[in-house]
This record gives C-alpha cells, structure tokens and sequence, in this order.
C-alpha cells in the first residue's frame, strides 16, 4: 500500500478499523473530533457500531459494556474528556477487559484550551483513576506511528487484557504528513469472542464480569494477580527509540512531539559539532528506566524536554538514580517548543561540560 | 397416601435464580422482584440468551442470584454498559436492575438518553425511596417530609427540593417503548407487575425500544419499621407521590388494559 497525505486523527481512526475494531463510542472534543467524525461515517458503512455518547461518562462505560460482550473497541478524547473517563477505566482496569483509548492531549489544567500539551502524563502513566493499575500507554512520535501503535494497540490489549492508551496530542492529531495505512483485518466473528465475554450463558456456566470483591483477602488476591500481570508487561513491552547515542556526551528524553522537535535540535546541534543524541520513550508504561540507567551511565548530562511541567522528568531521575545531572526543558498551557529552544539547551549544557572539564 | 394421585410441582424455584441465600434483610421486595424477573426470563425461554447488568447499591450483588451471564456496573452507569452490550450483541435479550439512587440520581444522565435513543435494553427500576446500602440516606424519591440518615428533620423541599418521577419523566421520550409504575406491597400487585415485566422483556425482544418497570418496593431496616408496616407505608405514602400506572405504551402491544393499570 503506498503512502498518503494523512492527518493523525482521521489516520488513527482508520488504523483502529483496520485493526478490526468493531465499535466506537465517544463525544466530540476538541482537538480530535476528527477521529470520531471518520468514525461516523466508517463504522456504519462496514456494518459496525458507532455511537455518538451523551458525555465521555457514557462514553467509556459504553466501551466498557461492548468490552465485556467480547468485541474489539474503542475510544477518542482530549484532556478534559479523559478526566471525565478516568472512573470507567478504573472499572474496566478492575474488570481486566481489553480496552483501547487515544487521548490527543491539549492546554490544561480545566478547560485549558485545544492546543497541543503534554500535560496528561501523569493521570494517563500513571494510573489515573482510583486503585492499583497502569494502562499500557504508547506515546507516537509521527502519523505513521501513530497509525502503527493503534493498530498493534488492539493486539495488546487482548494479549493482557487491559487497558491501551495512545497518548498524543493536538499537534500529531491535527497535523498531515505521508503516511502508510495497513492491511484491513476481519472483524471477528460473533462465534469466536471470547470464552470470559458475557455471550449468554448457553451450554456453560454464567460469566461474570465485575471489579467487586467485597472480601479485603480475594480483592488483595486480586490485586496480586494485577500486579504479577503489570511486571510481566514490564518484563515484555518496553519500547523505546536512541538515536546518535553511541557517541553522545549530551542525551537528550522527550516523548512523542517533544521527542520529534528536540531530533530536529539534536541535528543542528550535531551540526555545530555538539555530540547529543535521543533517547525517546515509545512506552512510556511500561517506562524504559533500563534504557534511561545505560544512558546515564555513558553521557555527561541530560536533558528532558517535556510540553508540560516536567511530568517524565520524575521517571528520568527514577531511571538515572543520580548518575549525571539532569536538566529540564519544558513548555505548557498548550505551547510547543521550537526547535530554536531546545538547541539553545543544549549549547547551553555543551558550554558547561566545556568550562569544567 | 393413595397410589393414583400424581404429584404436580406448582411452586419452584425458577432456573434462572440460583439456589443461594441473599444478602437482602427480612420484609425487602428485593427478592420479590428478583424471582419475578427470573419466571419471566424462564417462561420466555430467554435464559442462555439474556445479560444482566447489575447497579451499584443494595443490588450490587444480584448477579450472585441470577443463574445468567452478568456484568456489574459503576454506579449509574448500567444504562451506558447495557448500550454497548446490546450495541454488539443485538441477538441477546440486555437488562438492568437498578435502585432509585443508581438510576435517579447519579445515573439520571444515562437514563434519561438511553430512553432518548430507544435503545433496546429493560430496566427493572426499584423505587424504595431511600438509599439502602449506605444506610438509609436521602434518595432522589424521598417523599416530603420522610426522615432518613441525611434528612434527619425530614425532607424539606426548600432545601433538599422534591422527588422525582422518572417514568412521568421518561415517558416523554419518543425512544421509551413501555413505560409503567407498578408496586410490591400485595400480592394483587405483584402479580400485575409480573405481567408487566413480561411486557417489558417482549417490548424488548419485538425491537420497539426502550421499556422500563418502575416497581415501588420496601425498605424495613432503613425506614426504620416492621416489615408488615413497610408495605403499609407503601400503599398509604409512596402510592400517592407515584400513582402506578401505564406511562408509555407502544401501540403494537395494545394500550395495556389488560393489564389492569392505566396512567
């Protein structure tokens, strides 16, 4: 298949049908409205569900309901949507179904505004919602990325039966570039959903899907079970991307957009004779702290360049441990960096290691 | 005993209740409302192909009474689940069973559009006009006047505001296929809300939209009374502030007189 001229939202949502995804629900929101749009009109024409919710409340417990009955599914939001969903992921975190969410981050905190930001890391990598989880979060740096994380992303999440989120934000969802959309896969069929789904209780006992355990000593055997799950997709699914690494004096972390502008610097740098190199986290959980500790333990210094307040940075220490000093680059409230900004860092830091070596 | 009598079963337990104890207190129509629910299900032959949606509240544990598959639902949300379960699973017969404060409160939002779309789901609506499970707190339907937990003066309007009627309120949906108000306190009542649960699950099961059974029910422990008088308190007190009744009847199933109730 050759590329197009793709813009993220749409390209997103094209990718999810291509994964076989066989029901959307969400509400519009500003800056991926376009996802859901695509979703309109392509979900019913191929015979599958969309439905526009009355709220991202619904929206999610809709997604959560369509997960439980054993279909591929999914959801799109902005930052205040994604609040607004935080107690069905919980629930559907609780209830280990497989979920798929792309979260294109804008301005915040509140109603912020619909420019591009990094500012959901914490509530997405974190958890979010109430209770012991982590959603696998998978963080594209490009269009044709995130066209391949969302499309892998339905995979992962049955693989583990959990949660996947796609966090971008407005920049790649709004922005067009030449992209390649991948084969388009069946929709499985209403026999072969899953042996755990709620498909009537015909032939077998009853399922029960549900985050209730009213016992502390099954909830805590529970929440064991969900931990031993959470080290095995630690142990499996970390990704990351280095580049110009092997020489570098100065590394630089940034994740999606941030990672995409700070490469352009690193180029110039690089041009000015600067050994820099990147280091961009493609999951961020699981976090590549192994790959952070080796590349604390060959540079002189970091940098992380974040479009927020320096969310990741916690990670990047917890990776470094202290090794080398670590320097933070970040914007907020819905501005993106130049790469004019991020180069001025890192002469910044090169002039440093200059004057004390 | 004489050799020709033959035995005749008239009474059992239907397949689609568990043979297991609940958790509900003496004099609850909880368990009532349960078995009517699962002889309808058993009589429409509909078991292997129905799903259950439980709420949040003192029937958060139905589905440990229920022999069906089942989903459990954050609190008000069942509507929103039961859309995506029937949205992908058309074929399957979908209900929820939800309290007053599930339904009427936190999940108003998710009622109110589910009915809106039509969307082709039962909803077995318990109206005990107060919270159960957290201990006996003001619900949307609290009736002026009634003491609870968190209204220990009685319900003032001028502060609390009034009760609400939601299958008054639904039935002005043009997506609400068969709405009524039926009640638990004898046995002439249960069983015309029997048949209108029957009705609900055939509105269901005929495509024609959303169908909702508001069955007004007891509440001893938290209303703080015997049981006897519970269902006393519910002819004389809940009867008055929601009149039983047909609200919305969709003309394929006829106008419900049969049924013995008219709105």
């Amino acid at each position: 298949m050759a590329k197009e001229l793709l813009e993220g939202n749409r390209a997103f949502a094209e990718a999810a049908v291509r994964a076989g995804c066989e029901a959307y629900f969400g509400y519009p929101i500003t800056p991926q409205t376009e996802a859901l749009e695509h979703m309109a009109a392509r979900m019913p024409e191929l015979g599958r569900v969309f439905l526009q919710a009355e709220s991202e409340v619904a929206a999610v417990n809709m997604v959560y309901g369509a997960a439980c009955a054993g279909v591929r599914v999914m959801s799109s939001s902005s930052s205040p949507g994604v609040s607004l969903m935080m107690e069905g992921l919980s629930y559907i975190a609780g209830s280990e179904v497989p979920v798929v969410l792309v979260d294109v981050m804008r301005g915040g905190p509140g109603l912020g505004n619909i420019a591009p930001s990094q500012g959901d890391y914490n509530q997405i990598v974190k958890g979010g919602g109430h209770g012991d989880y982590r959603p696998i979060v998978l963080a594209p740096a490009t269009v044709q990325e995130l066209i391949d994380l969302t499309y892998e992303a339905f995979d992962l999440a049955e693989k583990y039966r959990c949660i996947v989120v796609v966090l971008t934000d407005g920049n790649l969802g709004q922005m067009m570039e030449p992209a390649e959309l991948p084969p388009m896969r069946a929709v499985r069929a209403a026999s072969e959903r899953p042996a755990w789904a709620l498909t009537g209780a015909r032939n077998r006992k009853p399922n029960l899907i549900s985050s209730i355990y009213i016992d502390p000593v099954k909830e805590e055997i529970f929440n064991q079970q969900l931990q031993a799950k959470q080290r095995e997709i630690e142990a499996h699914e970390v990704r990351a991307r280095e580049v110009l690494l092997d020489d570098a004096d100065i590394g630089v972390v940034a994740f999606g957009t941030s990672g995409r502008i700070a490469y352009s610097a690193i180029q110039q740098a690089r041009a000015e004779g600067i050994r820099v190199g990147l280091l961009r986290p493609i999951s961020l959980y699981p976090f590549p702290y192994d790959h952070v500790r080796r590349l604390a333990e060959t540079v002189r210094s970091i940098l992380v360049v974040e479009m927020n307040s320096g969310q990741m940075l916690e990670d990047v220490r917890l990776g470094a441990l202290g090794r080398v000093p670590i320097r933070f680059y970040g914007r907020m409230g819905g501005m993106t960096p130049m790469p004019d900004e991020i180069l001025e860092e890192i002469r910044k830091l090169h002039a440093e290691r200059g004057a004390g070596a | 005993m004489p050799t020709d009598m033959v035995e005749q079963i008239v009474y059992s337990r239907p397949e689609s209740l568990l043979p297991v104890h609940t958790h509900y207190c003496p004099g609850c129509t909880h368990g009532v409302a349960h078995r009517l629910v699962a002889e309808v299900i058993d009589e429409m032959g509909v078991r292997e192909d129905t799903i259950g949606v439980a709420p949040v509240g003192c029937s958060v544990f139905a589905y440990n009474y229920f022999n069906m598959d089942f989903a459990e639902a954050a609190h008000g949300r069942a509507p929103a689940m039961a859309t995506g379960i029937k949205r992908v699973s058309p074929d399957k017969i979908v209900f929820t069973y939800q309290g007053d404060g599930d339904l009427a409160s936190i999940g108003a939002g998710e009622i109110l559009h589910v009915a809106g779309r039509g969307e082709g789901i039962t909803v077995i609506f318990i109206n005990n006009a107060i919270y159960g499970m957290t201990g006996g707190q003001m619900a949307p339907t609290t009736l002026p006047g009634q003491k609870t937990t968190s209204t220990p003066l009685g319900r003032d309007v001028e502060v609390h505001g009034f009760p609400l009627r939601m299958c008054e309120v639904l039935s002005q949906m043009d997506g609400a296929a068969y709405i009524v108000r039926r009640s638990l306190h004898d046995v002439a009542n249960i069983r015309k809300a029997k048949k209108a649960l029957r009705r609900a699950f055939e509105v269901q099961r005929m495509g024609l939209g959303f169908s909702m059974v508001e069955l007004l029910s007891s509440c001893p422990t938290n209303w703080g009374i015997p049981p006897q008088e519970a269902l006393g308190f519910i002819e004389q007190h809940m009867l008055p502030a929601f009149p039983l009744g047909d609200y919305k009847v969709h003309p394929a199933i006829g106008d419900g007189r049969r049924d013995g109730e008219q709105g």
